[in-house]
């Protein structure tokens, strides 16, 4: 089990008040803190070693190069793939966008199909639509049941003449873990590659991308303990071998001559101009991190989290909740009543209580739930069972202040 | 600020029983205004007659504040004529944003002193207003 007094230890954000209350960060799918060795990673990088990666013949520019390098392959180790299909780029959503203009843009032609869900983020959906104006494919929608499962009774069908299948591994707004082994295997055997965007999964649970067997899998740094601006798109290798660049610049050629350049090898050639090198290495420290916890304890410990919430907030009343998977982390989609979940947020704050509220870039899933928002907490292996006590007590005062509209 | 003091009783009143609420039949001017960070959405509609807005009904959905603000803009505007309304719009944005000098009496508007202590509430606050403009624009087309 998770030490969580330990634990917290390593997250000095924490132990701050907030409106003179203690602070509760439940906004984990949002973006995760980070622990303290993290912080000193990047501070370390800046105060003692900062120089360009890749380039400098002198003692700090190597020990940087060595620190991105070793990042790769902690990263390479984390997902079970090698270090060559391990793209560093700013974040999920880079990620994604990468795959479609340089794969999708090669790949893809009038007629073909992509295959998304009704529960992507907007980063897995946006980036085809700018895609399909341009290159004219046919974008097909796996539904979404009242539970907040993906129905895959009919993905033979959606899958025909489907050249790509783009899923998320976790709702970011229910918390369902999607089968995505279920989804490749019914892909692959259609013909169609898979992308799985895994930025609320990675942070959550084990991954191995070789077991799940997908082509492409995407991930931010942010909300795994590491930095902001770091993400990660892993693709197989003969793939990412295939796909052209998508930006070009220093660091990702091999010769430049007047009339043509040719590229570097994997993983370098998706990686032009100066990359974020303080991020890269704070993401291999918040990996190690991950590690010395364990992905399986985080993960049970998040579905403890879950259990105990979802009954309290059952006897609390008043509340629904949106999205009742049988399989899913920490994340808690709820509404109550006519009180609009900007107003709960606004309370809690009040009372010390950080959660998010909104669509969460996931208007298609609202309009499928037919609300216009939703109020969200998030877990992390550090939230503890005392925070869901005072969350609860703090939707008790919502409640209250709304006794008369709700 | 306290909690009460934003969620007092006539914001939460204006909120529970919204003035003005509704459609109209023949509107000469409509706007939908919505708020992408959060998923509010205000319709707006008038009847303009010499050069006064005769009829006004709001609808849509949203937090107390944004519902709310847009019941008493409802109130605040009903009966009155066009250079006044758009001088009143000018005086509720300087107020709200603290930027510029208020020159008139906003009246109840002026409970919402306390959603300038919170930037991402000023939003909410102003969604009905940004309508507002966008109608007075219109009336001048």
């Amino acid at each position: 089990m998770i030490d969580s007094t330990k634990i917290r230890e390593d997250f000095p954000i924490l132990h701050q008040k907030i409106n003179g209350k203690q602070f509760v960060y439940f906004d984990n799918a949002a973006t995760s803190q980070k622990p303290k060795s993290v912080v000193e990673a990047i501070s370390d990088y800046y105060n003692n070693y900062n120089a360009n990666v890749h380039r400098g013949l002198y003692k700090i520019s190597a020990l940087a190069t060595e620190a991105y390098n070793n990042a790769r392959q902690k990263v390479a180790n984390f997902i079970g793939a090698t270090p060559q299909e391990v793209i560093f780029t700013s974040g999920t959503t880079a990620s994604i966008n990468l795959v479609a203009y340089s794969w999708g843009q090669e790949n893809l032609k009038e007629n073909d199909v992509v295959v998304l869900s009704e529960m992507e983020h907007h980063s897995n959906i946006v980036p085809w639509h700018i895609l399909q104006k341009r290159l004219g494919f046919i974008l097909r929608f796996i539904e979404v049941d009242e539970n907040g499962c993906l129905q895959l009774d009919d993905l033979t069908e959606k899958c025909k003449d489907a050249k790509l299948v783009s899923v998320t591994h976790i709702s970011n707004t229910l918390g369902t873990i999607n089968p995505i082994e279920k989804i490749v295997k019914i892909a692959h055997d259609n013909g169609a590659k898979v992308l799985i965007d895994g930025a609320q999964a990675i942070p959550h649970m084990p991954v191995d991308v070789k077991k799940i067997g997908c082509d492409f899998y995407a991930f931010s740094g942010h909300k795994m303990c590491g930095p902001t601006g770091v993400g990660v798109l892993w693709g197989k290798e003969q793939i990412l071998e295939s796909m052209p660049p998508f930006f070009g610049g220093g660091s990702m050629i091999d010769e430049v001559h007047l009339d043509y350049s040719t590229y570097a090898q994997l993983p370098n050639k998706f990686e032009a101009g100066t990359m974020n090198i303080a991020q890269v290495i704070g993401l291999g420290v918040a990996i190690d991190y991950l590690q010395s916890i364990g992905l399986d304890n985080i993960l049970a410990h998040e579905q403890q989290m879950v259990e105990v919430a979802l009954e309290k907030l059952q006897s609390l009343g008043g509340v629904r909740i949106i999205g009742n998977a049988k399989h899913r982390v920490g994340v808690i989609s709820f509404d109550m009543g006519k009180i609009h979940p900007h107003d709960i947020a606004t309370i809690l704050d009040y009372e010390g209580i950080a959660i998010r509220a909104g669509h969460h870039c996931t208007q298609p899933l609202m309009t499928k739930f037919s609300v216009p928002a939703t109020a969200r907490a998030s877990f992390y292996f550090y939230n503890t069972i005392d925070e869901i006590d005072l969350f609860v007590k703090g939707l008790q005062k919502v409640k209250e202040i709304f006794h008369r509209v709700s | 600020m306290s909690l009460r003091e934003l969620y007092q009783e006539i914001v939460m009143d204006h909120y529970s029983d919204p003035r003005n609420f509704g459609k109209l039949e023949e509107a000469d001017y409509h706007v939908h205004v919505n708020n992408p960070s959060c998923g509010d959405e205000i319709d707006l509609e008038v009847i303009v007659e010499n050069g006064k807005i005769e009829q006004v009904k709001f609808n849509g959905h949203g937090c107390v504040l944004s519902q709310a603000s847009a019941s008493m803009m409802t109130e605040m505007i009903k009966g009155k004529d066009l250079t006044e309304i758009e001088d009143i719009a000018d005086n509720f944005r300087c107020f709200i944003t603290g930027k510029g000098e208020v020159k008139i009496d906003l009246q109840d508007l002026e409970i919402f002193e306390g959603v300038k202590q919170f930037p991402l509430r000023v939003k909410c606050a102003c969604l009905s207003w940004s309508a507002l403009r966008e109608i007075l624009k219109k009336t001048q087309q």
